[in-house]
């Protein structure tokens, strides 16, 4: 592949891209602008993703895209095929092989290790934003660490719903000093944000970038009487009978029968083949047939 | 006695035009200052470089801090002044919807200043949520209601609510029954009154309504193109004023 730099971006973009990462290193949860550059997909697609993946991929990575914790949908497969198209880079969809993770909306089951790189795509990375719309006045809450107003989100929510209905994109305070948009990540993921890994999370429309450096401390926002809860659908998975894990809902037909399966198909995948069934799976040999 | 909150020759220019010009009183712990004037005298500029929402040109803005004694809010650091402005400063405005969150219900209104200075417990802010709701006297049961849904009056009354839960020294209010009907501002001024009293608050109040100022409060500024015309007890200047302008201001009030 000639006609392109090695992975779609000039190098001037990715050693711009890089100094945001490391200043959002540098100062975890920390929104760093950067100048964004229009990628050929639509905004909402993740291009904040794709241009953190592209600025710190090198020839020697083994790249995972997963989307809403899958390997094949559209954008998982179309990002995937970018850059084995741009970057001629190794692809997988093995979490414990990747060294980077493209994510969108889910952290993988699996435990992360030192080493690898999780980039999460990001749509609003401003947690601030529809409780204070003013761009200018959400930095200097940021600046002078004024978070009561996160806890008016949560207190409308107790107060609607009985509990904290916040179920994804769950603010989270980051080494006690910022409050950030962990993206859209089912609140059941929170926990798991505190990783051995490196996490960066791009916004492209928005043109924000930061960071979780390895072992940072995240807490999950609640209160004394209201704590933070990391909830999931109460089943075990159909396919692999996995009782720990992040459930989708899957309608089966028009009789209101539905199947709960892991959301995170490498993790069902692995378990399957290590011999794990769930009430509704087929023989893993079938299904390999 | 040392003054709660004392302003030194305060100016404020917009280019060559004067907001208000020269302006110095002390405000004493208890004490409600009212200032009137007609519209374009400089009340409001006033009021705003009180309050810190404006930097005035000149002079000074002095305030009894609990741990530091009296010093000048223009040299606090912009961290100590918004901390300032949400615990011992409370900020009424005119119309309830610069002051409240139109989105969020009146319980989280009320709720956000503490929450803001660090209650973390869900049921203590609710209880005193309640209890403030209480003292303005709107119902208990229009806790979860958004402010959208109240009357004009109540929303002023949230206001007042929202602004007093966390006990402020010192209340800036810029005309505060302002829009509402005769009827309503009554029970507004009574419930002020009443609340004010009891809590011993200080006050600075900005109007043009002299029947408000009559009943809260204690001494009277008159402005007129930026510059204070006759300071003195309410009731001195109002039913002696010496000044030609206040003369004509007292006898515009019409009588019914």
């Amino acid at each position: 592949m000639t006609d392109y730099n090695f992975a779609y971006l000039d190098e001037q973009t990715k050693r711009m891209i890089r100094r945001a990462i490391l200043k959002g290193l540098a100062v975890p949860g920390y929104q760093v602008p950067f100048a964004s550059r229009e990628m050929p997909m639509p905004y909402g697609w993740g291009t904040g993703g794709v241009q953190v993946s592209a600025a710190i991929l090198v020839p020697e990575d083994r790249f995972k895209v997963i989307d809403q914790g899958s390997d094949d949908t559209t954008n998982a497969v179309s990002i995937r095929k970018f850059f084995e198209a741009t970057a001629g880079v190794a692809t997988t969809t093995h979490t414990t092989e990747a060294t980077v993770i493209q994510t969108r909306h889910r952290i993988p089951e699996t435990a992360l290790t030192e080493g690898q790189i999780l980039v999460y795509q990001v749509p609003i990375p401003e947690p601030l934003r529809f409780l204070e719309p003013r761009e200018a006045e959400t930095r200097k809450m940021h600046a002078l660490e004024e978070y009561g107003l996160m806890h008016v989100k949560l207190y409308e929510d107790i107060a609607r719903h009985g509990h904290i209905a916040t179920a994804y994109a769950y603010p989270v305070l980051v080494q006690g000093r910022y409050v950030m948009d962990p993206s859209p990540i089912p609140k059941f993921d929170n926990p798991r944000l505190e990783s051995a890994a490196i996490q960066l999370f791009g916004a492209g429309r928005e043109q924000r970038i930061y960071a979780l450096p390895p072992h940072t401390r995240v807490v999950s926002l609640d209160f004394e009487d209201h704590p933070f809860e990391a909830s999931k659908a109460d089943h075990a998975c159909g396919l692999c009978g996995a009782g720990d894990t992040y459930l989708d809902e899957v309608i089966t037909d028009d009789r209101g029968s539905r199947l709960f399966a892991c959301s995170d198909t490498d993790y069902c995948e692995a378990r399957r083949a290590a011999g794990h069934a769930g009430a509704m799976a087929a023989p893993y040999a079938e299904t390999q047939a | 006695m040392t003054p709660l909150f004392s302003v030194r020759n305060l100016t404020k220019r917009y280019g060559a035009r004067i907001g208000c010009a020269d302006v110095s009183f002390d405000l004493y712990p208890g004490e409600i200052m009212g200032i009137v004037g007609e519209s374009g005298s400089g009340k409001s500029t006033l009021l705003n470089c009180l309050a810190g929402h404006l930097d005035p040109d000149a002079g000074q803005v002095l305030f009894d801090t609990r741990d530091r004694g009296l010093i000048d809010t223009a040299t606090m650091s912009e961290p100590e002044r918004r901390m300032l402005a949400r615990t011992d400063w409370a900020f009424v405005h005119q119309n309830p919807r610069d002051g409240l969150r139109m989105g969020v219900s009146a319980g989280g209104n009320v709720g956000e200043r503490l929450m803001a200075v660090g209650a973390r417990n869900y049921g203590q802010i609710r209880e005193s949520a309640i209890d403030w709701l209480g003292r303005v006297e709107i119902a208990a049961d229009r806790i979860d209601d958004r402010p959208r849904a109240f009357s004009g009056g109540m929303q002023q009354r949230l206001q007042i609510a929202r602004n007093l839960v966390t006990g402020p020294r010192l209340v800036f209010m810029d005309e505060p029954t302002g829009g509402l009907d005769v009827s309503v501002q009554a029970r507004l001024l009574d419930l002020l009154r009443t609340l004010v009293r009891r809590m011993g608050l200080s006050a600075v109040i900005v109007t043009h309504d002299l029947a408000v100022v009559r009943l809260l409060a204690d001494r009277l500024m008159v402005m007129k193109s930026g510059h204070v015309v006759e300071q003195g007890l309410t009731d001195q200047v109002l039913d002696d004023p010496q000044h030609g302008y206040t003369q004509l201001l007292v006898s515009s009030v019409l009588q019914v």
